[in-house]
């Protein structure tokens, strides 16, 4: 293989892992722009979904669409939960509690996985066959284009549900201001869970595509939801197409980073890029909130 | 009598005295061993609880400068063949030269992005101790690190390694009182309670701020070498996110903004997983939701919070009794 024909293989495998980081990166920057909290369990999400998925196809008995419907549910009701009985009951907005909190419910919901599922990593297989697809040079497998397709399906839907529902506006009443929003009868606190619900279930849908690429095991939580955290902050905190273009942009660097310099300080890379970023332009690529620095 | 207990000299003379005592009455290896730990992470989370309880500023990635102490000392005294402490000491150097080079830009940042910009520090310095594989060993470890000796006498049992090591922390037990009480402990609490305050009345708070990070790192770091010293094997998975967050959640139980709470957390979350050593693995839901109940019910940590909780009671008790008409 040459050169170029090398580097477009990267590319493409981190346009697979980038439209995943920016699923993720969306799910943080959905329950940011509700609460301003940043919800490290965001890629737990991630993990139960992958892992709900795997046991429900398990059975065999169940089409693989009806298991992803049901592991999305699942998984959603565990973002309300986690809204529900951590988020909400907590008698401090101090970011340090916040951060805390949402750490150990990380840790809690990585340990639960572990009990039910072990310590194994396991496999699912591919939604539609998996022989190669070739061209110029590269090769494609045809889960890489379901990733795609799912990553454009949520992001069109969450466009929609945005402009064009009552819900929707009204979350994005409570970015805005959340004071006023519930000044014009906006229930603020139904936002809130609904954000997680929303942010719940793209970060499942995430994980359910990415099964039969990666595997999936109690602890990828961690890494993914980092790395969507890094491409939130690459893009922008708070902003939607920034999260997205920062996806993007990470899981390309990574693939590249890993391919042309070095396999073993690919997870370096993107927390490289992390500290740069914060470091010289905290408010990200396109990012319009002042950030507070001293 | 009661007095005394408020005197700092009483309660580090007399912590100091039971410490002294212990290894006279437990002769247990085991036991020894485990309260040599609760030594080591006492100096790391006094010197996190400064940082994080006291200046009010996170971080995710304390188990990095523990780890840089500990390699440090390792690979000089096992590969070069350093004597240990010289080696300790090149180690602090290298600490607070790493804690400057992140702490200037870092401690700009507040909230989340001081914590993502630690925790990403904390992860990238793990994956080096993982794939400098000619210098660290990789994720295999380092072997053959000696123990430490004081002039000729070398400290391998226990029970001297066990009074090193609480000296060591006692001493910065009594540092760490001592910053507390002083002009800097006030600023740094001003600047926990508002920044733009703390400078307005003319506290330089950037300097401050990376002042005791670098205070809290050479802890970490002095802990990280008497670590690697008493085991004399160490491999990156200690100093990994988790430690980080275990070592968190130490000042997190032990209550922020609390000398002996630290000491009470470190030793709390020390001796927990080797109670629950019956559930192996599953420590970490364990762990988890401590520091969810903990951060949701009591945010000034657990000793805090009980303290309030029994100021209400007694509150609500008086006020049943009518002590407080009289008055």
């Amino acid at each position: 293989m040459d050169l170029s024909s090398q580097i477009l293989q990267y590319v493409i495998s981190g346009i697979t892992n980038g439209a995943i980081y920016a699923v993720i990166a969306l799910g943080f920057t959905i329950i940011y722009n509700s609460t301003e909290v940043i919800n490290f369990a965001q890629g737990e999400f991630v993990m139960l979904g992958g892992m709900a998925v795997i046991a429900l196809d398990g059975n065999g008995h169940l089409p693989l669409g009806f298991s992803f419907l049901l592991a999305v549910l699942a998984v959603t009701l565990v973002g309300i939960a986690l809204e529900r009985f951590t988020i909400r009951p907590a008698k401090s907005s101090n970011p340090i509690a916040l951060i805390i909190i949402t750490v150990g419910a990380s840790i809690f919901l990585r340990g639960l996985a572990m009990m039910f599922w072990g310590k194994d990593s396991l496999g699912l297989r591919a939604f539609t066959g998996s022989s190669p697809i070739h061209f110029g040079g590269a090769t494609l497998i045809p889960q890489s284009l379901w990733v795609l397709g799912v990553t454009v399906v949520v992001m069109a839907a969450l466009q929609f549900f945005y402009k064009h529902t009552i819900t929707g506006k009204a979350m994005r009443a409570c970015a805005f201001n959340r004071r006023a929003a519930g000044l014009v009868g906006i229930g603020v606190n139904r936002m809130v869970m609904v954000s997680f619900a929303l942010s719940a279930a793209i970060g499942a849908a995430a994980g359910i595509v990415i099964v039969p690429i990666t595997l999936c095991g109690y602890d990828v939580g961690i890494m993914l939801g980092l790395k969507g955290f890094c491409a939130a902050v690459l893009g922008g905190l708070g902003s939607s197409p920034g999260s997205i273009l920062g996806g993007f942009l990470l899981g390309v660097l990574e693939a590249l980073g890993a391919g042309l310099i070095s396999s073993g300080f690919k997870d370096a890379i993107a927390f490289f890029v992390l500290l740069l970023v914060l470091f010289l332009r905290p408010s990200g690529l396109l990012g319009s909130k002042e950030v507070k620095r001293f | 009598m009661i007095r005394f207990l408020k005197y700092t000299w009483f309660q580090v003379g007399s912590f100091g005295l039971l410490l002294a005592l212990v290894p006279l009455v437990v002769t247990n290896r085991y036991y020894l061993n485990v309260m040599i730990f609760i030594g080591i992470h006492t100096l790391l989370v006094v010197g996190l609880n400064l940082l994080m309880g006291y200046a009010g500023q996170i971080s995710l990635g304390h188990a990095a400068f523990f780890g840089l102490g500990a390699y440090t000392s390792g690979v000089l005294t096992a590969t070069y063949k350093l004597s240990p402490w010289p080696a300790m000491v090149i180690a602090v150097v290298l600490t607070v030269a790493v804690a400057l080079l992140v702490g200037v830009p870092a401690l700009k940042l507040t909230g989340y992005y001081l914590a993502m910009a630690t925790l990403g520090f904390g992860i990238i310095v793990y994956i080096c101790f993982k794939e400098l594989v000619w210098l660290t060993g990789g994720p295999s470890g380092l072997v053959g690190i000696p123990k430490l000796s004081i002039g000729t006498v070398v400290l391998d049992e226990p029970r001297t390694y066990y009074y090193l090591v609480w000296a060591i922390t006692l001493g910065a037990i009594v540092l760490s009182l001592n910053i507390v009480d002083s002009r800097v402990g006030r600023a740094l609490r001003a600047i926990h309670d508002s920044e733009p305050a703390a400078r307005a009345s003319g506290i330089y708070t950037a300097r401050l701020k990376i002042w005791v990070f670098v205070v809290s790192a050479i802890y970490a770091s002095v802990a990280g070498s008497l670590y690697a010293h008493f085991i004399t094997f160490i491999s990156p998975s200690s100093f990994d996110f988790m430690f980080s967050i275990k070592l968190v959640t130490m000042v997190v139980v032990g209550g922020m903004a609390s000398i002996w709470g630290a000491v009470f957390g470190a030793a709390t979350l020390t001796v927990l997983p080797e109670v629950l050593a019956v559930f192996h693995d599953f420590d970490i839901v364990i762990f988890g939701l401590i520091l969810m109940v903990v951060m949701i019910f009591m945010p000034q940590g657990l000793t805090r919070g009980a303290l309030d909780l029994w100021e209400k009671y007694r509150l609500q008790r008086d006020v049943a009794g009518g002590s407080l008409s009289g008055g």
